[in-house]
């Protein structure tokens, strides 16, 4: 394993950008070094403090079924009352297959049985489907670690500022979260012969060859 | 003693002063090599060949002349253990990059493997084609330019065409190349890619947002690799392969940020790198994320 020191001149930046909020004169005395403003303050955004519980998290919202959600739209007190009866389900949501721990759970385990919009945690603390990832992170405690540093999923943006995160039921469907098989995109031609121009031949070889 | 030199006359010393003169004269003042121009003449250069791209393409082209980041050194990782070899990032790569559709260049290799072996390049096989992925009894490992601190490439390239930047990349003259290949022949990880004929690259795929040492378009008898996407994280952006990767196993980042996604990879996780025996020092990491 390789472990980069931090030179100083770097940690100068480091502290330069942490602080910069707060004194932008300081700006002028990095001498030679040409960051902006604008980059600074993005790159002190992306450090900022560590994170803690209340993570805020800039992610598209929970991709929900077509006309599903609000759930209180048809679980509501005088339509659907709560059944907490652990049973098959048959009327609806019949096409949903629980592949997650199926033996010890069921829907109201995650889903909250008093606010029908709502998940919850195991120690009953509701959550919105927008923070599903507290949820999941009960359990799969290392890979929320992980995800909250940005080294457990997928990121779009900015490698030094903002960044958008995914949440964890984007890639995962929470009811069979083994992630699906893909088709594989093309195999590379093999070097030597390309069917599309067999007139430019003499060239010996295509791409690189072996390693 | 008999066998001395005879000492140079008068005329054989104006000879070859001259001819040192004159060539001196003709290499000084002939073109230069991109990282040898001044930046003005560099904007001059760039800006004619924007007019030239856009003319070509049919679309307004941007050329980026933009330097390493100071306090930067850029790193990226790669899981192992998430990666399924769907080959996204290969073609995210193409279409980003302006590779060569036909004659076909790809930068990243993605060789299957059998988890019996482990990382035995005697048994990887880049040529799978399997109607889902990943396979029983298989993982994948994705191979690109590994960005080498002590790169062959760059030590045996005869002209000077290749060096490392100051943020890491190592990067390609393609004006300066002579195509000898030799960089190929030195690089152990099949990371650079020779134009053997004139590259196809159509108009409506091009893509405008280039960088002078990147994915401006290549001529035939150049050689090219990957570089990160110059053009991208040069401009603070994720390299393309890293945003096209469904599984999130690509990771990205700055080396001497020791609050960065890299740093926190390199500190917590297993991490190796390929060949590592050769004494490479690549910058592309491996590692097992679970």
């Amino acid at each position: 394993m390789v472990i980069v020191r931090c030179p100083p001149r770097r940690a100068l930046l480091v502290l330069t950008c942490l602080v910069l909020p707060l004194s932008p004169a300081l700006l002028a005395c990095r001498g030679g070094m040409e960051v902006t403003a604008a980059d600074a303050s993005q790159a002190a955004e992306s450090r900022g403090p560590a994170p803690t519980h209340e993570l805020r998290v800039e992610a598209p919202p929970p991709p929900f079924t077509d006309g599903i959600f609000p759930c209180s739209d048809c679980h509501n007190d005088t339509d659907l009352p709560v059944n907490p009866v652990r049973r098959p389900l048959v009327d609806m949501h019949d096409d949903i297959v629980l592949k997650h721990d199926e033996e010890h759970r069921w829907c109201l385990d995650c889903h909250d049985a008093k606010n029908r919009d709502q998940l919850h945690l195991a120690g009953g603390e509701a959550v919105p489907f927008e923070e599903s990832y507290r949820l999941c992170g009960q359990c799969h405690g290392e890979k929320y670690r992980d995800w909250r540093v940005g080294v457990h999923g997928r990121r779009i943006g900015q490698w030094n500022g903002a960044k958008e995160y995914l949440l964890c039921v984007h890639c995962h469907n929470p009811h069979q979260p083994k992630f699906k098989a893909l088709p594989p995109q093309p195999a590379p031609t093999r070097p030597g012969r390309s069917p599309q121009q067999p007139q430019a031949a003499p060239a010996p070889g295509g791409a690189s060859g072996g390693r | 003693m008999a066998d001395e030199p005879r000492s140079v006359t008068r005329r054989q010393f104006g000879t070859v002063a001259a001819a040192a003169a004159a060539g001196w004269a003709l290499t000084a003042c002939g073109p230069k090599r991109l990282h040898d121009v001044p930046k003005d003449r560099l904007r001059t250069l760039i800006q004619q060949a924007e007019r030239e791209y856009s003319d070509t393409y049919g679309k307004t082209v941007t050329v980026s002349d933009a330097g390493p980041m100071p306090g930067v050194l850029f790193g990226y990782a790669l899981d192992i253990s998430r990666c399924i070899g769907c080959r996204r990032c290969v073609y995210a790569c193409v279409e980003e990059n302006n590779q060569s559709r036909d004659p076909q260049v790809h930068w990243i290799r993605v060789l299957q493997m059998d988890k019996e072996h482990g990382v035995d390049f005697r048994h990887a096989d880049p040529y799978y084609d399997p109607e889902t992925v990943p396979q029983e009894g298989h993982f994948y490992l994705p191979v690109q330019c590994q960005q080498c601190r002590n790169a062959p490439c760059v030590k045996v390239c005869p002209t000077g065409a290749t060096w490392q930047e100051k943020d890491g990349i190592v990067v390609i003259d393609y004006d300066w190349c002579i195509g000898c290949r030799c960089c190929m022949a030195a690089c152990p990880y099949g990371a650079r890619q020779f134009n053997w004929r004139d590259p196809s690259l159509p108009k409506d795929d091009v893509n405008p947002n280039m960088h002078y040492l990147g994915n401006r378009p290549r001529k035939r008898g150049v050689v090219e690799k990957c570089t990160f996407c110059i053009q991208r994280v040069r401009a603070g952006r994720y390299p393309a392969c890293v945003e096209a990767c469904p599984v999130g196993a690509r990771k990205f980042g700055n080396l001497l940020d020791p609050d960065s996604e890299i740093r926190y990879i390199m500190e917590h996780k297993r991490v190796m790198v390929l060949k590592e025996e050769l004494n490479t020092m690549p910058k592309f990491f491996y590692f097992y994320g679970t």
